[in-house]
């Protein structure tokens, strides 16, 4: 048996007898129990390909006995957190929103759980950071500059019914007539008047000119100050936030072709939960006003049992 | 093909290391105890830090991020800490194993600390080298069963207790114990406590050196970073060789007769130079040749837990515990011959021998050894330890080790009480406010590492002219839980005629002070403004 061996002269060590043009291999045998391991480890790959998914098949792959799948693992955690969040979520849809901040937990609740809706359902217009888009007329929500209020039950109310929806009776609704028919003297004298009522640079005769206009026309929305209305989404118009622009050119074309935003209604798609959470969040960043004193919550709040 | 291929597969040789007594044994008794020792008892001292904070000395807290350490408390964001740490270590074993080999091998790996107690217990049980080979070779009687299930026992028990300490370093050492024991503490404990108990079981009682040669990548790693300069456990050949049971009756040298007699002589002379025990000579055989120290009694070879013969040369099996040298020593003491036939050596130190010779020990022919072997240095005697132990490179590697661990002690004493982080909000860099104003909105990350709540109040320079508010409070006060973090909203408003509202950026210093103790810390970022005249170019476009 020992015939066939061969002694590397130099080191003293056995070869495996394999010879490439004269170049020999030392033979230093593994330990066997590494080849034991190494069995244990292809039979634990079979068992492992039967228990769990693994063969490509022509369509999908092998579904494995123990039915495990990664999807079903997410499935089965989401499910998991949901429950946990239950209770905090049911006592969401009901708690008064005026006093959400008073309940830290449940405000913390609302808030992370808003970042996540909003993210998913309102930075495609209003953008990842609620800055809006000012080049496309939808507006910042970091502000303190509201069109129908910036309480936390008027912004539960705008995600809840849009914004001139046609599919939510209930929807905020307004419509600026187009000033069309005036003359273009007259509508650049109204712009001027209007660029004054937050001391941009104007003509003051013609702004003279545009507050009779502007008195007639406008501010049976927008007030006699121009500070607008938020019971018809009608902006203030003397302050320094304009949707639309604040350039001559803007205002004129706002007048003659006016331009409205719309938003959709959100109340079935979210649910009431998620509603209210993605409000309180909006509220948290920075332009949310206080719910005033002197309003009862149940006036205000909007039943959405209704 | 070859019919009678040579097997590609060995089965491990059984190896019954003898009990030696020794100095290098002794030492490994001690890092033994006091490894093991620090190892077990840890987890149960206690430090007290306070009511809302965890009283052990030291703790991983893996739930919370928190790692204790006695006075030290370290979280996520300074974990800078721990990669200096490892750095350290990194180093620690580049100098120890440029100084002295393999030296964490031998004395400090747990592997090695663990096998030694493994082996400890089958002496104790088995009894010595003799009775276990008889053991190993007899067949499976009562008396075997007996004697191997106590032995398996035994080792269950101290992996049992391995993986059981290790546990405790994770969470709070009592309460962990009790759960355990009533069955009520986290399923990752127990299968932590399964994991390492098997793991101990295996590479201490069965696997031992085996998981030195085929499994740790150290073995190789340590074996490139030495040099000829490095001491390292070996076998003085030209004092042994030729090796012989022969006559132990002492002849004067025969120089020249033998190709390391002129070398032994030398070494004699040494030796009388440093021992009492003046035995210059040789000894000589019965056939009337003269012999080496080497009397060929294995006792190297019986005492090694690899399993290998340290006179072959350095091999990447030996882990330099040094129990060969303890007992050729004892040997050497019995034939009245110097001790260090065996022993912790440099290769370029020693003197040449007959290439014969000279070829077993490895390394050794690349040596410069030519001042060595010139008639320069008459009479060999090698360079004192501290020679090799202090050398630049050694010296370079306690410098740097040195250097990393006083900037880490600095970086701890320097770390400021009032722990904050500023990230400005850059979508949008700014808002504008119905007045015009400019508002900026910063995160503000305030870490509270005391055991009880604390209230920050946030501010702004005094002459700053802007105005600071907080997200969802009145005042510009927050509050931090004992032991927490918390992330505020923080408002930085510019009117619209400030300078700051009308220019791109302006920098901007946050004060965060403790309103208990008035320790103050800033924070510096960047207040973004509209920008006016890029506005203005915007607009006559």
């Amino acid at each position: 048996m020992t015939d066939d061996r061969k002694i590397d002269p130099t080191t003293g060590t056995e070869t495996t007898g394999h010879s490439w043009d004269g170049i020999e291999e030392l033979n230093t045998p593994l330990p066997r129990w590494w080849l034991w391991t190494f069995y244990a480890t292809i039979v634990w790959g079979v068992i492992y390909t039967i228990l769990f998914p693994a063969w490509p098949m022509v369509s999908g792959a092998t579904a494995g006995l123990l039915g495990y799948s990664t999807r079903g693992e997410v499935a089965a955690e989401i499910e998991r957190v949901a429950l946990s969040n239950a209770e905090l979520e049911s006592s969401l849809t009901t708690v008064d929103l005026a006093v959400l901040r008073d309940n830290e937990a449940l405000h913390r609740y609302a808030v992370q759980a808003g970042r996540s809706v909003f993210a998913a359902n309102c930075s495609q217009c209003h953008g990842a950071g609620a800055g809006g888009v000012v080049a496309s007329g939808y507006p910042n929500l970091l502000d303190d500059d509201w069109l129908w209020g910036g309480t936390i039950d008027d912004i539960a109310y705008t995600v809840r019914h849009g914004i001139r929806n046609e599919e939510d009776p209930d929807t905020r609704f307004s419509e600026m007539p187009p000033f069309d028919w005036m003359e273009q003297s007259e509508r650049e004298a109204t712009a001027h008047f209007v660029r004054s009522l937050s001391d941009l640079d104007h003509d003051p005769a013609a702004a003279g000119e545009g507050a009779e206009l502007f008195a007639d026309n406008c501010s049976s929305c927008h007030g006699e100050n121009g500070l607008g209305d938020r019971t018809l989404g009608a902006p203030n118009l003397a302050d320094a936030i304009w949707l639309r622009g604040s350039s001559q050119e803007a205002i004129l074309s706002q007048l003659a072709t006016p331009r409205m935003g719309v938003m959709p209604s959100w109340q079935t798609r979210l649910g009431e939960a998620d509603v209210r959470a993605v409000a309180a969040y909006v509220h948290g960043l920075g332009g949310g006003e206080a719910t005033p004193e002197d309003t009862a919550p149940s006036a205000q709040a909007d039943d959405p049992a209704q | 093909m070859s019919t009678n291929a040579p097997p590609l597969f060995a089965a491990r040789e059984p190896i019954f290391p003898r009990r030696v007594s020794g100095t290098f044994r002794r030492l490994k008794w001690i890092i033994l105890i006091l490894t093991l020792g620090i190892y077990y008892v840890t987890p149960w001292l206690r430090w007290d830090r306070g009511p809302n904070l965890p009283d052990q000395a030291v703790l991983v807290d893996l739930a919370n991020r928190r790692f204790h350490f006695f006075w030290i408390e370290i979280w996520p964001h300074e974990f800078y800490f721990v990669a200096g740490l490892l750095i350290m270590a990194g180093l620690g074993l580049f100098l120890f194993t440029s100084a002295l080999g393999r030296v964490w091998c031998g004395y400090a790996c747990p592997q090695t600390v663990w096998s030694d107690l493994f082996m400890t217990v089958e002496r104790w049980i088995e009894g010595d080298r003799n009775a276990r080979i008889r053991l190993h070779k007899a067949p499976w009687s009562l008396r075997k069963w007996r004697l191997r299930l106590s032995k398996w026992a035994v080792w269950l028990v101290i992996a049992v207790a391995t993986g059981g300490a290790w546990v405790f370093y994770f969470a709070d050492a009592p309460t962990l114990a009790r759960d355990l024991i009533s069955l009520q503490a986290a399923p990752v404990a127990y299968a932590t406590i399964g994991v390492l108990t098997a793991t101990t079981f295996v590479f201490g009682g069965f696997m031992r050196e085996q998981v030195c040669i085929y499994m740790c990548p150290w073995p190789r790693i340590q074996g490139a970073m030495m040099d000829p300069g490095t001491l390292t456990v070996g076998y003085r050949d030209w004092r042994g060789e030729p090796r012989g049971k022969g006559g132990v009756k002492r002849q004067q040298a025969a120089a020249g007769a033998i190709g390391s007699g002129d070398a032994v002589a030398r070494y004699g002379a040494a030796v009388d130079k440093h021992a009492d025990k003046n035995t210059a000579g040789t000894r000589q055989a019965r056939s009337g040749e003269a012999l080496g120290d080497c009397i060929d009694c294995h006792a190297c070879v019986a005492v090694c837990p690899m399993g290998i013969d340290i006179r072959e040369g350095q091999q990447m099996e030996c882990i330099t515990c040094a129990l060969c040298i303890d007992a050729c020593d004892d040997v050497m003491a019995r034939i009245g011959r110097p001790r260090g036939l065996i022993d912790y050596l440099a290769l370029d130190d020693e003197p040449p021998t007959a290439p014969g010779a000279r070829a077993a020990v490895a390394g050794l022919a690349e040596a410069p050894s030519g001042e060595v072997a010139g008639a320069a240095r008459p009479a060999w005697q090698p360079e004192p330890l501290w020679r090799h132990v202090f050398r630049p490179r050694t010296l370079f590697y306690t410098f740097a080790w040195a250097a990393i661990g006083m900037l880490l002690i600095f970086a701890l004493f320097v770390r400021p009480e009032i722990d904050m982080t500023i990230a400005p909000i850059r979508n949008p860099t700014f808002v504008t406010l119905s007045d015009g104003a400019i508002r900026n909105a910063y995160d503000i990350r305030l870490r509270n590492k005391h055991g009880e709540a604390r209230s920050f109040r946030l501010s702004l320079m005094p002459d700053s002219g802007l105005d600071l508010a907080l997200e969802g409070a009145s005042g510009s006060i927050a509050e931090v839980p004992a032991d927490a973090t918390r992330l505020v909203r923080v408002y930085v408003i510019a009117d619209a005629q400030d300078p700051a509202a009308m220019q791109q950026r302006s920098d901007l210093r946050i004060w965060v002070e403790d309103t208990a103790s008035g320790e103050r810390a800033f924070g510096d970022t960047i207040f973004n403004g509209k920008d006016i005249a890029d506005e203005r170019r915007a607009n006559e476009s």
